[in-house]
């Protein structure tokens, strides 16, 4: 089977690979367009991006999202800022320093070319949000303003105050709408997918579940588009939407698409604390904070324990009592280090007893310097909505005490495995933004995730699906009464008619949250190999309790939360397992991913790059089977190896 | 905390809708107003499951349905009327950025869907808002293709005008204002929409043609008209004011004095 990892990488200069690719594959004229039908699925910014644009390209879209409106997908919580290698600034940013920066930030895990496209298309982005009427924020004299990012020495980031991701979305909803409007595109808001149905090998189309009714309904096209986002909420608690999941991407899985660097989970160091267990989901401070916060635990244990014990508040703690640490440890990039450094580095401290919460599990951010330096309208007009937001969740005042932060899971850079063209190792099946796994290796840059998901949805699926749809218009439509969805279609209704057979005594809830403790204790920030091995046994436990014992309240045939929520715990079973089991076998520290027993003596990642510097792709084999492993060998052409280095 | 919920049950679109009462307890302040909702579902999936319960006549609705998602109080999807408000007694939050500290140990709270005749319920609390993307679609865009526009800083935009545009392109599409309008008006959604366009250059190419066209849209799908009481900016949750209506009444009447 190694020979379905064919990377398609196009041979060339780095900098011509794109364009080349571009002039050599095939293009679908505008009458056959008109034949050709795409599902999409998923409405954040790869899936709503790609939908307006092969819309706008006069294929026939049809577009699926769970929420009510595709507005809603949870790239509309994303906070800081988007990425582009404009260089407005004149710090002598580049295509090739923005390439650089995400290659090293991944640590060395991402392919080359792809990152470099993304560089190259990161330009466009930002013209063509402009031009939508996205109001990113301005400098006095009317020109676009830039803020600086963690793993970055320029300022490269464009930003809509802390709701960039809400602007992003809102213009490419916009143009979706505007497709919708025009009758290219049809949207199916509240549908969940619950399945892809494979013809002779291609995806042809996908089984979904109308969320308010409750019917099973059928959808042919000649290719499917995965847009549906990352699977961080394995973990129960995270700072994804309480709605995001990772079954889309589990359905591919076991139709034959391979999931790549499943254990590649980024944990964001600036997220407000666990309150407790009534909490339901962790609110991330978006690390654009980080540009005038600083990070700090008290030198000394007696501070600490007044803390604690409320004798003395934070702006009681001298100057010279307060332990900037990332500033002490990596004096070149200080409060901006890359987030997988930052999150160790909280832990670190925590670890040692110096965490400044009742927990013990939090660390200050504070703004008094830049508060003194800009003063505190400066301060307001950059971050008033986190500020608000902050207060309003843990009623303390940021501008007068900093802020506690605590990491927690945030993104997951492993995702389907896609070639050069964004195709999964099925054909016809496509996987885009932050459902794939290319671009970000073992730890993403922020500001990075919405660069990648406009670059896939506006930039690059629409000219690569072209080449395989240039084949397809001679097809005719699929036909949805073929016995390949007969039999996908049954599936489905047997797993829903089986969780609801159970009749058991547990919440669905009450077994997310089980499952979401052995992750983070187990394959969390730091993760050995007696905790993943335990991790695995204890997951297949849960999982096999859960079949006997869970109660999944109503009926089918309404709209059902409790059963929407079982189905996609069922796939996180599953992904919780392949994490483990991709973390186990990746015997280094990379990125986010830290094996205790590989790390330097100052408790750094120490990478294994001539072991592992590939990209892990994991092939389903059955239920209850253990996946195979293939590798697709990462080669770096263009930039030299080295251990990432933020201290000087 | 401990407390007395009076919350809206309705099975389905055609049902006919009721209140039920519950109790939860133990609430920490600290939480959410949608955690302490979890915690009244899991009693509820708890009762439902257990025989001597549904002996002694618990209620069988069920857990109770709500839209929610990213509780962080910027996808729009919480829409809770809470205590006669809309997103609960606290200013300039969503329902799921409400915490349990602003109310006290034994209140009694009254949980509905929001009302407003746009948003037919689809179940308990949960409501149907399709209409706010339909009167999107009919001109909440700037007409652009992907690809071939000129360098973001070809025009330079006054900071001022910037962040007035920012200030309606915050809506969130939640629906608290129509859900509190008394005439039911989906107004202050259609004029962050316009005004947020109308004060940029790429905005104003179709600026006559897209306010026409979403107030259309807006009174075909039945929501009501503006008599200016402007409880929707008391009540919308990222404060988006009534000058943006004011602006939208500039340029729909500038539009139709042109026709």
């Amino acid at each position: 089977m190694a020979e379905k990892l064919i990377s398609k990488i196009p041979e060339g200069p780095l900098s011509e690979k794109w364009t080349k690719h571009k002039s050599q594959i095939r293009v679908v004229s505008p009458g056959n367009k008109r034949k050709l039908e795409v599902i999409v699925v998923g409405t954040g910014l790869g899936g709503a991006s790609a939908a307006a644009s092969l819309g706008e390209l006069g294929y026939n879209v049809k577009v699926f999202c769970i929420s009510d409106s595709p507005r809603r997908a949870h790239s509309i919580a994303a906070q800081g800022g988007i990425n582009a290698a404009k260089n407005y600034q004149n710090d002598n940013d580049s295509v090739y320093r923005l390439f650089y920066d995400t290659i090293k930030g991944g640590d060395y895990r991402a392919r080359e070319a792809n990152v470099y496209r993304l560089a190259e298309v990161s330009n466009n982005i930002i013209d063509q949000c402009v031009a939508q009427g996205v109001p990113f924020a301005r400098e006095y004299g009317g020109l676009l303003a830039n803020r600086s990012f963690g793993g970055a020495q320029v300022s490269r980031t464009f930003y809509a105050r802390g709701q960039t991701g809400q602007q992003l979305l809102l213009g490419a909803y916009a143009a979706l709408n505007r497709q919708i409007a025009a009758g290219t595109v049809k949207s199916y808001p509240r549908y969940e997918m619950l399945d892809v149905v494979l013809i002779n090998g291609e995806a042809k189309g996908i089984i979904a579940r109308n969320l308010v009714t409750g019917k099973i309904e059928r959808f042919g096209a000649h290719a499917v588009v995965i847009a549906t986002g990352g699977y961080g909420n394995a973990y129960f608690l995270s700072t994804n939407a309480m709605n995001s999941n990772g079954s889309a991407a589990m359905q591919c899985y076991r139709k034959g698409a391979f999931f790549a660097n499943p254990c590649f989970a980024q944990i964001h160091p600036t997220c407000i604390p666990v309150h407790g267990d009534q909490q339901s989901k962790l609110t991330l401070m978006s690390e654009s904070l980080r540009n005038d916060g600083r990070i700090w635990v008290p030198k000394n244990m007696e501070d600490v324990k007044a803390l604690r014990a409320g004798t003395k508040k934070p702006s009681d703690i001298a100057e010279e009592d307060r332990d900037y640490y990332l500033e002490r440890r990596y004096p070149a990039f200080g409060n901006l280090v890359p987030r997988d450094v930052a999150s160790r580095a909280a832990k670190e401290r925590c670890d040692a007893g110096y965490g400044v919460n009742n927990t013990g599990l939090a660390v200050f951010l504070d703004f008094k310097t830049a508060i003194e330096r800009l003063g505190k309208d400066v301060i307001a007009a950059r971050y008033g909505n986190l500020f608000q937001m902050y207060e309003k969740i843990t009623d303390v005042n940021p501008y007068e005490e900093p802020m506690m932060i605590y990491p927690a899971i945030h993104y997951t850079m492993g995702g389907i495995w896609v070639d050069y063209n964004l195709m999964t190792t099925v054909p016809g099946l496509y996987a885009i933004g932050e459902a794939n796994f290319s671009d970000h290796g073992g730890n993403r840059l922020g500001a990075s995730a919405l660069m990648q998901g406009l670059a896939d949805g506006y930039f690059i699926l629409p000219y690569t699906i072209g080449d395989y749809l240039a084949a397809k218009f001679k097809e005719p439509k699929t036909d949805v009464n073929a016995p390949e969805f007969d039999e996908a279609e049954k599936a489905v209704n047997d797993k829903i008619a089986k969780l609801f057979a159970v009749k058991g005594k547990r919440s669905v809830d009450s077994f997310h949250k089980e499952l979401g403790l052995i992750m983070w204790n187990n394959v969390g920030m730091a993760r050995n190999e007696a905790g993943l091995k335990e991790a695995i046994e204890k997951i297949q436990a849960l999982k096999k309790e859960f079949w006997q014992n869970v109660y999944v309240a109503g009926e089918n045939g309404e709209f059902n939360q409790e059963l929407e929520k079982a189905l996609r715990l069922v796939d996180f079973f599953e992904i919780g397992e392949l994490m483990a089991r991709d973390a186990l076998n990746r015997n280094e520290s990379c990125g986010g991913h830290f094996r205790e027993e590989m790390q330097t003596e100052e408790g750094e990642t120490k990478r294994d790059d001539e072991n592992y510097m590939f990209v892990a792709a994991w092939e389903y084999k059955g239920e209850n089977e253990a996946p195979e492993l293939h590798k697709e060998p990462l080669v770096y052409e263009n930039i030299k190896i080295a251990t990432r280095n933020y201290k000087d | 905390m401990d407390l007395t919920l009076k919350v809206w049950r309705q099975k389905n679109a055609k049902a006919q809708g009721h209140f039920e009462t519950y109790q939860v307890k133990n609430i920490s302040s600290d939480s959410s107003f949608l955690e302490m909702l979890d915690i009244l579902n899991e009693q509820l999936i708890a009762e439902g499951v257990d025989p001597v319960a549904v002996e002694k006549g618990c209620k069988s609705s069920g857990p109770v349905s709500f839209d929610h998602d990213c509780r962080e109080g910027i996808c729009g999807a919480c829409s809770l009327y809470i205590n006669g408000r809309a997103h609960g007694p606290d200013d300039e939050v969503t329902t799921c950025q409400l915490h349990m500290r602003k109310f006290k140990d034994g209140d009694t709270i009254t949980i509905e869907p929001w009302r407003a005749k746009g948003f037919p319920v689809i179940k308990d609390l949960v409501v149907d808002r399709q209409a706010y993307d339909k009167i999107l679609q009919a001109g909440g865009y700037v007409s652009v293709r992907t690809g071939g526009v000129p360098d973001g800083n070809v025009i330079p935009i006054p900071y001022e005008k910037a962040e007035e545009s920012m200030d309606g392109a915050a809506c969130i599409g939640c629906g608290a204002c129509a859900a509190t309008c008394k005439n039911g008006s989906a107004m202050l959604f259609v004029a962050a929409r316009v005004s947020s366009l109308a004060l940029l250059p790429q905005g104003q190419v179709e600026g006559a043609k897209r306010a026409k066209a979403m107030v259309a849209k807006m009174d075909e799908l039945g929501f009501g008209a503006c008599t200016n009481t402007r409880a929707c900016e008391m009540e919308c949750p990222k404060h988006i004011t009534v000058s943006h209506i004011a602006r939208l009444n500039r340029e729909f009447l500038c539009a139709k004095l042109k026709d």
